[in-house]
């Protein structure tokens, strides 16, 4: 099948603790931090990648793309899936932050009418505005079945439907799809038989996590294509979620307290911290 | 004037609890818009939860049966349509409201604005205030589109209390799918008896250091279930195959903010602490009193866990039962 992969350049989440605010409040900076794949893209492409091959064979089974939003730059970041085995991409240039969860829907929206995927698989949300939203939105305005916080894809009906395992608070929830649809990945679809595709034999044991990019990969990725559109080539339109201001959350309120023994921690937690 | 619409989430054919969090935010802007707020129970059992709504001083309840188990795909319509009549559209932000809510968003042509953890009214305009970056930055946002969704963070918005007196309720007409392409085929509920992990109201979460799924089991759990708690574990441990991945707490598993957090063995990866720093009391139990924890701990027993954990089950439990 046809895959798309949208993806979006996140600051280092292992380091999201050293994001500063501008003194005015008016922007978030992240000076001297890498920029990195959101890691629920990267998981969205390992599983784009797994859906699309023989993993037995190494034979590909369909063209996996990837696109983004963002500046120039972002071009570097969309390297790596493209190293990892992804075909093309695509870069949307935008300002991020002119940009909101609507307006990346309506441009993949319209990056949909063109290349007419038979699945968009995504993260369920990127890890610096945390919204969680465009997939959903994206799956409504293209009237397409979505299956959000996927921990597991089934391929039925010789590829045209998936039997999605749905991360939810209450257990796991299954629904069926039938393409062309919307996927949203969680954590453990990258588990070791999270994803069957039909035809990779359903023994296979993945390992855990995305797969590296082989040297061989790198060297590959630095010939793929990436195509350049502007915002107004796929009618993103304007934002209307407009942030004001930006803060960091209050330092937390005191020291910290070392206690001597478990009876003096479990009567602080009583009397003084009231928690028990 | 601002009127509010909230989606009622139901659980077990009545109303789940969490409901009373996006119940708040609605008062609160109600109150202070001179507007009100309805409620709307859709799903099965929808009459039943309606019921359970109306003792909360809306305006009144309204009332979608649909059948069959929850798809966006069937819910997002009817939302959408009734909540054309209203400024804003909330639920409280569970695996439900995010997934329903912008799909709702998307076909009122509004934006959204996701977990939000206070709003400010300042006359008819609504400021909302929501954790960015796995909490490390708060963004102030507004929504200029005629209606404004939102989902509504249940650690930051009190359960709304009981105003006696009974809404009425009415029922509404259910309209057609998005999208006819999607079965429900079932719901599997977790087999854990505990609270589920970012609703628990006390976190016992276990690192590396307990060195073995057995350890969690036999020395961690014990003390899980003396606290009532939920448990989690570290990216380390989940890593090293100890529990299973949905058990990790951190900026890419399940942000959680009890009013205990409890870290046995956890040393504190930046990326633990983005994922319970926001929790009111934090409690680390650890063998080296310089681990980055201590930065957000409220209290520190430098201690062998396998020696501290089991004492603490037992004072924990001689606590409870002396209430």
């Amino acid at each position: 099948m046809k895959i798309l992969v949208p993806v979006k350049r996140v600051t280092d989440p292992d380091n999201a603790n050293k994001m500063k605010v501008s003194p005015d409040g008016a922007r978030v900076t992240s000076d001297g931090l890498e920029w990195k794949l959101n890691p629920f893209d990267e998981y969205a492409v390992e599983t784009a990648l797994r859906l699309n091959e023989n993993a037995a064979s190494g034979d590909r089974l369909g063209e996996v793309i990837v696109v983004s939003l963002g500046p120039d730059e972002v071009q570097t970041t969309l390297r790596q899936p493209l190293a990892m085995g992804v075909d093309r991409g695509i870069l949307v240039k935008s300002d991020d932050a002119a940009i909101d969860s609507g307006v990346v829907a309506r441009a993949l929206k319209s990056i949909v009418e063109s290349e007419k995927p038979d699945l968009v698989l995504m993260g369920k949300q990127a890890v610096d505005g945390d919204s969680n939203s465009a997939g959903q939105m994206l799956a409504e305005l293209l009237g397409w079945p979505m299956a959000t916080f996927a921990m597991s894809i089934h391929a039925e009906d010789g590829g045209k439907a998936l039997r999605v395992g749905r991360e939810v608070d209450t257990g796991v929830l299954t629904v069926k799809v039938t393409l062309p649809a919307i996927v949203t990945v969680d954590l453990r679809i990258v588990s070791p038989s999270a994803v069957k595709n039909g035809v990779t034999p359903d023994a296979h044991v993945y390992n855990e996590g995305a797969r590296y990019a082989s040297l061989k990969g790198i060297m590959a990725a630095k010939k793929k294509a990436i195509d350049l559109k502007s915002l107004a080539d796929v009618g993103g339109g304007a934002a209307v979620v407009k942030y004001a201001k930006f803060e960091l959350p209050a330092a937390r309120s005191g020291q910290v307290t070392y206690v001597a023994d478990v009876a003096e921690l479990v009567n602080k937690l009583k009397t003084e911290a009231k928690v028990l | 004037m601002t009127d509010v619409l909230v989606v009622a989430e139901l659980l077990d054919g009545g109303l789940r609890k969490n409901t009373l969090s996006a119940v708040t935010f609605a008062k609160q802007v109600a109150a202070g818009t001179g507007g009100a707020f309805d409620i709307l129970a859709i799903g099965v059992g929808a009459q039943a939860a309606a019921d359970q709504a109306a003792g909360y001083g809306a305006r009144k309840v309204l009332v979608a049966e649909i059948d069959g188990g929850y798809l966006a795909e069937t819910y997002a319509p009817t939302v959408a349509e009734l909540g054309k009549s209203y400024g804003v559209v909330a639920a409280t932000a569970s695996t439900f409201g995010k997934d329903l809510m912008p799909r709702v968003a998307a076909r009122l042509d509004a934006g959204v604005a996701s977990d939000i953890a206070e709003v400010l009214i300042d006359g008819s305009t609504l400021t909302y205030k929501r954790p960015m970056y796995a909490g490390n930055v708060f963004g102030w946002c507004t929504i200029s589109s005629a209606q404004q969704v939102v989902s509504v963070r249940q650690t930051e918005f009190e359960a709304a209390a009981e105003s006696g007196g009974a809404s009425p309720t009415e029922t509404v007409t259910v309209a057609s799918p998005s999208s006819d392409r999607i079965a429900f085929i079932s719901l599997e509920a977790a087999k854990n008896e505990r609270p589920e992990l970012t609703e628990a109201a006390i976190v016992v979460s276990g690192g590396r250091a307990l060195k073995s799924s057995d350890n969690f089991h036999s020395v961690l759990e014990p003390l899980v279930d003396a606290f009532g708690a939920a448990m989690g574990a570290s990216r380390a441990a989940c890593d090293a195959g100890y529990v299973p991945n949905d058990l990790q707490v951190g900026q890419t598993g399940k942000v959680v903010a009890p009013k205990l957090y409890v870290a046995v063995g956890i040393s504190g990866a930046i990326q633990h602490l983005a994922g319970m720093k926001g929790s009111k009391t934090i409690v680390a139990i650890n063998t080296d009193k310089e681990a980055p924890i201590a930065q957000v701990a409220d209290y520190f027993l430098v201690a062998d866990l396998f020696k501290a954990v089991p004492e603490m089950t037992a004072e924990v439990k001689r606590v409870r039962a002396a209430g």
